[in-house]
């Protein structure tokens, strides 16, 4: 079967005649069934599009399968917050390419999606590409709320880095202040409040300077100042920090002033909501957040933060034929996970190319699992087994199942976890790049 | 939207994944086990391969041992009390030696 990719893809000029897109759209399906059953497109190339992307590819083949993504190369949050451990010099270890992908017969546009047009089931791209889709899977990830905290923007965030978004900060950023800092010193972390990506990440970042500090700086200090009163995996956390670390690390919750509401790059302090000022040697912004641009742009998050979704297909009642999936769409309890975005793209491409090929939709059935790494042969974990309910309004867990690793549990469970994390991280990109 | 979400019986299912025609296609429970097993099920780093490894009742007896915590492990326990008795029979099916 041979396939024109530039079928797919139309310049503006082209559509501008009208008559190409219209020939396009009104094709019979069974038409286009001579060269391929329909057209899936995806935006956005982590954890959630590269997946959705090899899923397609693995299970669908009469599909047509294109990525739009401007990166050549993309690299993952997970396993960052190991760089600042000292545990990788650099980021060649989480860094992946998507020769693969493309390789496995993904057509891949590498521009940056700018604007869908649901009623016209077209993408336009930052150069102006129009790309038609039969079925479009979302994947955009978020954005940071620059001044949400005051006097944080972009060129706060040179000073006091996010590293949240690998795009647009990498971790190295961070991990060379905290290398620069001097022994005695005070790291403070800013979390953020509810949803955002990676619920552990903040905690297992902090777990990291700590090892890296314990080391290398061991009179310094971390505070965590929390818009919130409580985080994922908590007695878990806070248990190891003891164990490993002592007194190193302090959390202060919303409700002890530890919601920071301002920042001062030059003095490098940050402000709680009662104006209490901490002075940090290195300081680390994690702010909040929202679905990226393209997905509120484009009407997906009808002016919300996040994209409101039919709990069993991950599609958009208001924009059929689009589904929205990873950290850009709102699936409480499900977490904003790497895991989860892998998953719930497998369910999105069963529900997007079994609507384009006729065939019938499974039940659905969702899983999280999310390791984090706390010190040196010392991993925990959450998972989450999760269903629709029938009318797709909202998620239930599993009854009796999911939860975190049991508290007190024996050294070579932790060391357990910790090796199986590294599995995890190889196995989920194994997926997607691999 | 002219296209319904069609939710199958347990008997279409059924035939769905035993369909030779489908046969690259996991049971949708499947999709839990590729993130950490991998995507052929061949293990990574200590965590176990789990393709073709143990016959279909050693595989549903394995589950229901984890679920029952009564077999040591870290997370399987946690995850296999959210399988019904229909998943893990096409988790067997599909994981275990032909």
């Amino acid at each position: 079967m041979i396939k024109k990719t530039r079928n797919n893809i139309s310049r503006r000029g082209l559509l501008a005649s009208g008559a190409t897109l219209a020939g396009v759209l009104a094709a019979p399906a069974v038409a286009r069934a001579q060269a391929t059953a329909g057209r899936l497109v995806i935006v956005g190339g982590g954890f959630g599009g590269a997946s959705a992307a090899r899923a397609a590819r693995d299970r669908y083949p009469n599909i047509a399968v294109t990525l739009i993504e401007p990166a050549s190369q993309f690299v993952t949050c997970p396993y960052g917050n190991l760089v600042l451990a000292g545990r990788s010099a650099d980021l060649a270890g989480i860094t992946h390419s998507y020769d693969k992908l493309v390789g496995r017969g993904v057509t891949k546009i590498s521009q940056e999606a700018r604007e869908i047009d649901a009623a016209k089931k077209t993408v336009r791209t930052a150069d102006n590409q129009t790309v038609a889709y039969d079925r479009l899977i979302v994947s955009p990830g978020i954005d940071l709320k620059w001044d949400a905290i005051k006097g944080y923007d972009r060129a706060a965030s040179a000073v006091m880095p996010h590293c949240w978004v690998p795009s647009l900060q990498p971790v190295t950023a961070l991990a060379d202040k905290l290398k620069a800092m001097a022994d005695g010193g005070t790291f403070i972390m800013v979390a953020p409040p509810n949803p955002f990506r990676c619920p552990p990440g903040p905690y297992e970042r902090a777990s990291m300077v700590a090892e890296y500090f314990k080391k290398a700086k061991p009179k310094s200090k971390i505070l965590i100042l929390d818009a919130k009163d409580g985080f994922s995996k908590q007695p878990l956390f806070l248990d190891a920090w003891k164990a490993l670390y002592g007194d190193m690390i302090e959390w202060v919750p919303a409700n002890k002033e530890g919601k920071v509401v301002a920042v001062d790059p030059a003095a490098m302090t940050v402000e709680t909501e009662f104006g209490k000022k901490h002075k940090g040697d290195v300081v680390n912004v994690i702010p909040p957040q929202q679905a990226a641009r393209i997905a509120r742009e484009s009407g997906l998050t009808g002016g919300a933060d996040w994209a409101a979704i039919d709990t069993r297909t991950f599609e958009i009642k208001s924009a059929p034929g689009v589904f929205v999936i990873g950290d850009a769409n709102a699936a409480p309890p499900m977490p904003k996970s790497g895991f989860v975005a892998n998953n719930t793209a497998m369910r999105a491409v069963a529900v997007a190319c079994s609507q384009m090929t006729g065939a019938a939709i499974p039940n659905a059935i969702y899983f999280n699992t999310c390791y984090s790494h706390v010190g040196e042969n010392y991993g925990i974990s959450v998972v989450g087994v999760y269903r629709p309910n029938a009318d797709g309004t909202k998620i239930d867990e599993a009854p009796n199942s999911g939860g975190i690793s049991a508290q007190g549990a024996t050294p070579d469970i932790r060391a357990g976890e910790a090796t199986y994390a590294d599995g995890w991280y190889r196995s989920i990109t194994n997926y997607m790049f691999g | 939207m002219t296209t319904r979400l069609r939710m199958v019986s347990l008997g279409l299912a059924t035939a769905w994944f035993a369909s030779p025609a489908q046969a690259q296609m996991p049971p949708v429970a499947a999709n839990g086990c590729l993130g950490c097993h991998g995507v052929d099920g061949q293990g990574a780093n200590g965590i176990p391969a789990i393709m073709r490894v143990q016959s279909k009742a050693d595989f549903t007896a394995t589950m229901k041992l984890f679920a029952e915590n009564k077999k040591p492990g870290t997370i399987m326990g946690r995850i296999s009390r959210g399988y019904t008795d229909q998943d893990i029979a096409e988790l067997a099916a599909w994981f275990g030696k032909p």
